[in-house]
């Protein structure tokens, strides 16, 4: 079944897409038995699959490691609540607009922090990063409202759709399609599709793979007559875009913009669901954004009632100490949880789910592609810094 | 003029700890090359080995009172810490100096930790890049947070300085201004001396010690001193300890100032790395004077005279700093080149 | 015709005076070796040569054209490339994208947005690759991560890759050091086909005699920062100065 990742020609890239877009719109389906089929929680899967795939065009193809993605994030949504607030609840302006600002923002900060490598970059984003969140909090208010956050009022002009003379609740509309509910997951799909196919293509193109020149020798790419910041800069701009699309994209069921999106801890969580997934591969950080938000839904949920019901075969005494046990795992502690997950997948699988998967195919059906090591660099987990 | 005075004082007692933090995470990642997100996990940890002294100190033994009855009839409830019921006065004083005690727990602790830690997980990422470090240890961070909050909650949990320093001191009168002009809390003053204590003690440890020597050598060059036959990595483990040590005691004497809670490790730790980041990797001396730099600077602009010239500057100042710093020195104030630039 | 001219180039790293007054001519078609002990500066002119590091003083022009101050992309993109002396490869990628990045770079300037063209479709870009691979004796290899390469291997895929880009000059640092004597004649012959074939000009540091005098049609000998002596190589065996300076006295 991984036979299709390892290969780059154009038909695999076709069955690919293909077969990604079917599992997608049929999400409702299939995550049915894994309990995940609310239309909610696949929203999220669709938004932070964004996110991720946006943030492993800049860290898995450069290298280049930023703790600030979520500020791109923030300015998404801050712009897409704007853009429902002055023209009205269409989402498809709001997500152009937020493309649009992040992209612009992104730039800003690239061109700044990409004049240093390594930590010193990752540090310099970080400090960006935390300076919009601590301004949006305090100075910025007016733009973003402060704590309480910024929401879209009756009171609103919303030009093109009327100065608020509707009644009902206030949730993005696509030209009558209240974005709630399965519509609302359905219009994250299809943009995910979009963006998943886009990137692919950068994945696959020349473009691409000077990307993974600038992560494997800058000094070479220089001496090779490449000017090495501007395609840096480019895929930051790039997965800065894909990180106001997503955040765009929160604000379609709830319009509503907070700046705690901006904080350095929402920055650690796609760098780790992209880690978790396998960064550098082309579905990796996809699949690790869809887990970590699954169990995050499934394993906050849990409670004592539940953690009951799933022991109950155990004998009275046995019960006890498995619930409190398992207890420290869930609800609130899920956290625990999360860093245990990333612990052993950091130490066991170094290169993420889609390196397991790689490896599980190899020790199935392995023998006859144990020829073929070591593979094409496209899809490889990284082994640089 | 006096109000400078107040926020250089101010600052310093907050740099002190991100100098003994940022002290650490350079130690660690100058000797092992390690990039260590679970520093500031070390820092809390510290704290709560305070907390847990106190809370120690504190168990009470419940007597009842049958001469006094409480409104709904029943005997009223004494309750003495049994440290004082046993040794009286000694014990109340013991319980008083409970932070600074906590200090001689706090050693052999965080050395433990500090030690299986590095033995434990740190060792098998030597090799590994910096962003899986990064992430194993950023996962570690979490795992002991969510520990510490299951056995302490979730809430600050408040501990008094010793009664001795729990007013304040009126410096200004000591440099010639009015009286009152400037008191300063006794305590931040402690804290302060303390850190330069132990900024100095590693320093001279580093300086003058064969040990030392072996350490210093192979921050700066690994594999020629690796090469001479030393043992290196056991040396390394050490470092890892003292490094867990400088951190914790950090934590100790800082529970007077914040009442810790499971968190206070990632506030610290991310404040820490940029200040190491400015003092430049790989520079002991770097990190302690960002440490300084950053503390007072950031006092400076909660000053309501700055805020007013520049609203919200208190909330980014330290970010700032560092983001002029990198750009203007491309490896912070002491940094070295090829250090962790890859 | 002269392609290379380099006149009177200083440069001191703090008190060592590592190039002292150079000058050098390079020939349109010539192989022009530059030989001499350790530290005589060979490496240091070198990277004069390709922006890496700027000389005090003087002038290097290519083609006409000074090269101080360029930087090290522009330098490759007006035809200079340089094989290293420890391999400079994309360690993480595969032969044939090794050695397309460069033919790409060449084709397509210091940077082009396009991320919508396929490498699929860039055939006869890959054809391109595929053929200098297979003048280094790589062929086979095309698919193989070039991090797992024996380091003669490396050198050989570095020159592949400078030789891509049709360069109108090729710069190579002690190209068969570390190399075994088999492998050594094989870069040889390479070289010296490349050189009768395309009329390459070429630049070499060389410490081994054999290579020098298999190959060049120039050689200058440097020592201590200066050049002592520029001469046909049938000429440079039997000069004194040479012998004092290289061997210190010892006949060749």
């Amino acid at each position: 079944m991984m036979n299709f990742l390892d290969k780059d020609n154009l038909q695999s890239d076709i069955v690919l897409i293909v077969i990604f877009t079917i599992a997608i719109l049929t999400m409702p389906i299939w995550l049915q038995p894994f309990g995940a089929a609310y239309p909610d929680l696949m929203q999220k899967f669709a938004i932070f699959g964004i996110f991720a795939t946006g943030f492993n065009i800049l860290f898995g193809l450069t290298g280049y490691l930023s703790f600030g993605h979520a500020a791109f994030l923030g300015v998404g949504s801050y712009t897409a609540v704007w853009s429902f607030k002055l023209l009205g609840m269409n989402p498809l302006p709001a997500l152009v607009l937020a493309v649009i600002a992040a992209g612009i923002f992104a730039l800003a900060i690239g061109y700044l922090s990409l004049r240093r490598t390594g930590i010193y970059f990752s540090i310099l984003t970080l400090a960006f990063a935390q300076m919009s969140y601590n301004l949006a909090y305090s100075v910025l208010t007016p733009i973003t409202n402060g704590e309480t956050g910024l929401r879209v009022l009756r009171s609103d002009p919303r030009i093109f759709d009327g100065n608020g003379s509707e009644t009902g609740p206030l949730v993005a509309n696509l030209f009558g399609i209240e974005m709630t509910g399965l519509s609302g997951f359905y219009f994250c799909a299809v943009v995910l599709i979009l963006v998943s196919w886009f990137a692919i293509m950068i994945f696959r193109s020349p473009f691409g793979l000077m990307l993974k020149a600038v992560k494997t020798n800058q000094n070479r790419m220089g001496y090779t007559g490449l000017n090495t910041r501007p395609y840096a800069l480019a895929a930051f701009i790039i997965s800065g875009m894909y990180a106001g699309l997503a955040g765009a994209l929160m604000c379609i069921t709830d319009p509503l913009a907070g700046a705690e999106r901006m904080q350095w801890t929402a920055s650690g969580e796609v760098v780790l669901m992209t880690i978790l997934g396998g960064a550098g591969t082309l579905m990796g950080p996809m699949l690790g954004a869809g887990l970590i938000k699954y169990f995050e839904n499934i394993f906050s949920s849990f409670n004592e009632s539940t953690l009951e019901s799933v022991f109950h075969f155990l004998p009275e005494g046995m019960r006890e100490a498995a619930i409190s046990v398992a207890g420290l795992f869930v609800g609130e502690g899920w956290h625990l949880t999360l860093g245990l997950m990333f612990m052993i997948v950091v130490i066991f699988l170094p290169g993420g789910i889609i390196e397991g998967l790689r490896r599980l195919a190899k020790a199935v059906f392995g023998r006859k592609r144990a020829d073929d090591t070591p593979q094409r660099g496209g899809d490889t987990a990284p082994t640089g810094h | 003029m006096d109000q400078i005075l107040l926020q250089i004082l101010n600052g310093l007692d907050k740099g002190g700890a991100y100098a003994l933090i940022a002290l650490g995470l350079t130690l660690i990642f100058g000797t092992l090359g390690v990039v260590n997100f679970a520093h500031g996990a070390l820092f809390m940890l510290g704290a709560f080995c305070a907390v847990a002294v106190y809370q120690f100190l504190n168990l009470e033994q419940v007597t009842l009172d049958p001469d006094n009855l409480t409104p709904w009839g029943t005997p009223m409830e004494i309750r003495v810490p049994y440290i004082e019921s046993w040794f009286g006065e000694t014990g109340a004083a013991i319980l008083n100096f409970a932070v600074p005690l906590s200090i001689l727990v706090a050693i052999p602790v965080m050395l433990v930790i500090g030690i299986t830690m590095e033995r434990g997980l740190i060792k098998h990422f030597y090799r590994r890049p910096h962003a899986e470090q990064i992430l194993v240890t950023f996962g570690l961070a979490i795992v002991i947070q969510e520990i510490i909050k299951v056995w302490f909650g979730a809430n600050p949990i408040p501990i008094p300085a010793p009664a001795l320093f729990s007013g304040s001191a009126d410096i200004g009168a000591a440099f010639g201004f009015a009286e009152n002009a400037i008191s300063y809390p006794w305590w931040r003053l402690v804290y302060l001396a303390f850190s330069l204590a132990v900024i100095g003690a590693v320093f001279a440890f580093l300086q003058f010690t064969t040990f030392g020597m072996v350490v210093r050598a192979g921050m700066a060059d690994r594999e020629t001193v690796g090469l001479l036959g030393i043992n290196i990595g056991k040396r390394f483990t050490i470092m890892f300890g003292i490094a867990a040590v400088v951190a914790g005691l950090a934590g100790v004497m800082y529970t007077p100032i914040l009442p810790p809670d499971y968190h206070m490790g990632m506030d610290f730790l991310v404040l820490s790395f940029v200040v190491v980041v400015v003092g430049g990797m790989g520079s002991l001396g770097g990190a302690v004077a960002a440490g300084f730099l950053l503390g007072i600077l950031q006092s400076f602009a909660s000053m309501t005279e700055v805020k007013s010239i520049f609203p919200g500057i208190d909330q980014i100042i330290i970010y700032l700093v560092a983001v002029v710093i990198l750009l203007v020195r491309p490896r912070g104030l002491m940094g070295r080149k090829g250090v962790m630039e890859g | 015709m002269s392609l290379l001219e380099v006149n009177d180039v200083n440069k001191a790293f703090g008190g060592l005076k590592a190039l002292n007054h150079i000058n050098l001519s390079v020939k349109e078609g010539s192989v022009h070796a530059i030989i001499g002990p350790n530290g005589a500066g060979k490496s240091t002119l070198l990277n004069c040569l390709i922006g890496r590091l700027i000389p005090d003083s003087g002038t290097v022009t290519f083609g006409g054209r000074s090269l101080i101050g360029v930087r090290p992309y522009e330098i490759n993109q007006i035809g200079v490339s340089r094989v290293f002396q420890t391999p400079e490869i994309f360690g993480e990628l595969s032969l044939i994208d090794n050695v397309m990045i460069p033919s790409l770079a060449h084709r397509d300037g210091t940077f082009k947005l396009n991320p919508w063209h396929r490498m699929d479709g860039e055939a006869e870009i890959r054809d391109h690759a595929m053929s200098n691979l297979a003048d280094v004796g790589l062929a086979e290899k095309s698919e193989i991560i070039a991090d797992s390469l024996s380091r003669g291997d490396k050198r050989r895929l570095e020159l592949a890759m400078c030789l891509s880009q049709d360069p109108k000059l090729l710069l190579l640092d002690e190209p068969t050091a570390g190399m075994a004597r088999h492998d050594t004649n094989r870069t040889i012959d390479l070289l010296k086909e490349i050189s009768e074939r395309r009329g390459q000009t070429m630049v070499v540091i060389e410490h081994d005699m054999h290579v020098v005098f298999s190959l060049a049609h120039y050689v200058t000998v440097m020592a201590q920062g200066g050049v002592i002596v520029e001469d046909r190589p049938e000429n440079i065996k039997g000069n004194p100065k040479v012998q004092e300076a290289y061997l210190g006295g010892a006949h060749l």
